[in-house]
């Protein structure tokens, strides 16, 4: 056998296994909608990219309200596609009925963990970028008061919150720290116009840094803060570019990679289950600098940021999370 | 002259269907996608399977209970688009019954439940009936606005006093005592594949009361003297019935009957307790009622075509680019045309009904 018949037979062989794995992965889009610049549109990149760089297909489908969660999730299934991302923490029981129905699709959850053996559960560590992004803002901040704008009020949230607090008095023991939240139902996600109300409330008792950890509501907390002035953070996608100047940096939350690399694993052959966690150490989370901020971000306080970000891989900084025990030290 | 029949329950939904869809098919046409094809997907979608089916099914049952809703009122010229919030306050009942025993079984813990969805729709529906009859409070004001009501009280319930541990606003789940029978379960008994789908026993259940309604409104002193008021209030004042003790009645059978939707959609399918559970099926049940023309035998089938649009529509959004407003857009036109539109078909309908029948008269002396 020459080595040409050994490459072909080997060629042969994957194009076969590619085929017996030959399922679509499929991404069910949340609440909020595909383009909220935010979780979900992060999340849609991802697939994009995966779609641009394998030339792959997949199916997608938008969420259209709470109660379909459950006919959406299994109309994927039924159709056949493999993973199944689902993204946020909402779909957490619907999924802990459906995954044991189709033991044979893989489903993967983000934001939320689900003990079931075919359900990958992605979390990410958000307080740790959150007081990254709370150093930069209490060094940026010159009025000693930063504040924070949450979507809805869930613990999830609550940690992006502490996190962000922990940071600024790392850097700012006396600095004032004012946390509000949108709502109490999924419709926090997707009110702009309240959120633009809390940042003006907010910049009236005395912040000039905000961060917005509220979907596609945080477009309105980023536009009042450049109409008022002063300066945001963005979260979940980098969101710098939104109002150049303004923006101060964004809290990044790579949802994107976690889809992108879902799917590949999936395409491979098999998605471990379990849970994964992503965090500072695998650019999970992280903090945005790019053209459209690299003048408002100074050299030192980037080195004070690179500082932290070692110490706390390195364990050397803890950052309360705030899920673990429902409470904050700081707030 | 009046219609035939037929016409008037038959041909006419069936103008104004065809209408709507070659209109739908036009704004389809207009985001460039192909209408044939699309009409295909949701045909297909809806009746092409037992998974379809299933689900047509089962929005229908929905649709049954929020269109006899509507449909008993209006015989009374009452107009309640409250059903929206009776069926979430409907829900309400349903989950406090469902959460507060550990049922041992469903056929316990089903009539329980019917009871629970039907008294909190019906005491939802009673304060807008009271207000109309003793206060002249119009009803159309009062059922919307308690639309908005009973939302704010579930979602207030739902993140307070019935949130179970956990982030999402939901309640915890039902004890497994309260599944209802599946069709796939049912169908299985007997041997024939079925797939998997939501669409279980309150089906029949629903089918049972389009029977109970035509009964009541058909066969009984009470239905017969719902619809004389309906037809005129000075005249049944005359014949001795007394205008509150109607309008409290039927509001408060329409109220219970919205209520009982909940059986099918959070007994049935998410059992336990969701957000926004009703889905806009009290407000579906509208334009049910008027295709149906108020007739229990009408809603029925009209419930199952609303039925087929919403799980239609579904899969469209799914197999296409067809965006999710879109599918909304096409529903919407279908209520429009059979609903508000409906006079626009029926004046040249009955022209040409009345010209067809003069001129029968006119040939037999010349023969």
């Amino acid at each position: 056998m020459t080595l040409l018949q050994k490459f072909l037979g080997a060629s042969a062989a994957l194009a076969l296994s590619a085929g017996a794995a030959l399922a679509e992965p499929g991404l069910i889009i949340d609440l909020g909608g595909k383009f909220d610049k935010s979780f979900n549109e992060s999340a849609y990149n991802g697939a994009q990219q995966w779609v641009k760089d394998t030339g792959g297909e997949y199916m997608e489908t938008e969420l259209s309200s709470e109660a379909q969660r459950e006919q959406t999730m299994r109309r994927m299934a039924e159709r056949g596609a493999n993973p199944i991302v689902v993204l946020g923490f909402a779909n957490a029981s619907t999924l802990e009925k459906v995954a044991p129905d189709y033991p044979d699709t893989k489903f993967a959850i983000v934001d939320m963990v689900v003990d079931q053996p075919n359900v990958q559960s992605i979390v990410f560590t958000e307080h740790t970028g959150s007081y990254l992004v709370g150093m930069i803002a209490a060094m940026a901040s010159k009025t000693g008061t930063v504040s924070f704008v949450g979507g809805m009020d869930v613990p999830l949230i609550r940690k992006f919150a502490c996190g962000y607090a922990q940071g600024a008095k790392a850097v700012n023991p006396d600095i004032k720290v004012i946390e509000n939240m949108t709502g109490t139902t999924p419709a926090a996600w997707n009110d702009p116009v309240k959120g633009a109300e809390l940042t003006k409330a907010q910049i009236s008792q005395g912040s000039d840094v905000v961060f917005a950890a509220a979907g596609g509501t945080g477009v309105g907390v980023l536009q009042a803060a450049a109409d008022e002035g002063v300066m945001s953070i963005g979260v979940d996608s980098n969101q710098n570019y939104m109002h150049p100047g303004s923006v101060l940096t964004s809290m990044v939350k790579r949802v994107d990679n976690a889809v992108y690399t879902v799917f590949n694993t999936g395409a491979e052959g098999d998605l471990p289950t379990g849970v994964v966690t992503m965090g500072l150490d695998n650019d999970g989370v992280g903090y945005a600098v790019d053209d459209n901020n690299k003048d408002l971000i100074t050299e030192e306080m980037k080195t004070k940021v690179e500082e932290a970000k070692a110490k706390i891989i390195s364990g050397e900084i803890e950052v309360h999370d705030y899920t673990t025990d429902d409470s904050c030290p700081v707030m | 002259m009046n219609l035939p029949k037929w016409a008037d329950v038959v041909l006419i939904p069936l103008i104004n269907l065809l209408l709507a869809l070659f209109v739908s098919g036009l704004v389809v046409l207009l985001i460039g996608e192909d209408p044939v094809n699309a009409m295909k997907i949701m045909v297909n979608g809806a009746v092409g399977s037992t998974y379809g089916w299933g689900y047509t099914l089962f929005y229908a049952t929905n649709f049954i209970f929020t269109g006899l809703a509507v449909a008993v009122a209006f015989h009374a010229r009452l107009f309640n688009i409250g059903g929206e919030g009776q069926a979430q306050l409907g829900s309400l009942g349903v989950a406090l019954v469902c959460l507060a025993l550990p049922w041992p079984h469903w056929t316990l813990a089903l009539p329980a439940a019917m009871v629970g969805g039907a008294l909190f729709g019906a005491a939802w529906a009673a304060i807008p009936a009271y207000l109309q009859a003793r206060r002249g409070s119009h009803i159309v004001i009062t059922t919307i606005m308690f639309n908005f009501i009973a939302s704010a009280l579930l979602v207030y319930l739902l993140v307070g006093a019935l949130k179970a541990p956990g982030m999402a606003p939901e309640s915890a789940r039902f004890p497994e005592g309260t599944f209802l029978p599946n069709a796939r379960d049912v169908f299985a008994m007997v041997g024939i594949p079925f797939a998997r789908s939501p669409l279980n026993i309150s089906f029949l259940v629903g089918l049972i009361g389009c029977f109970l309604v035509w009964l009541l409104l058909w066969r009984s002193r009470l239905g017969y003297e719902i619809r004389a008021y309906g037809h005129s209030e000075p005249a049944a004042k005359y014949a001795g019935i007394a205008p509150f003790r109607i309008i409290m009645i039927t509001m408060l059978i329409s109220g219970g009957l919205s209520g009982l939707m909940a059986i099918n959609a959070v007994m049935g399918e998410q059992q336990r307790l969701l957000q926004d559970n009703v889905l806009g099926a009290g407000f579906v049940g509208i334009a049910v009622a008027l295709m149906g023309r108020s007739h229990p035998v009408g809603v029925l089938l009209a419930a199952i075509l609303f039925g087929a649009l919403y799980q239609g529509g579904a899969e469209l959004e799914f197999e296409t680019s067809v965006p999710r407003e879109m599918v909304l857009v096409i529903q919407a036109l279908v209520i429009l045309f059979t609903g508000a539109l409906d006079n626009m078909v029926r004046g040249p309908v009955t022209t040409a009904f009345l010209r067809y029948g003069r001129r029968r008269p006119r040939a037999e002396p010349a023969e």
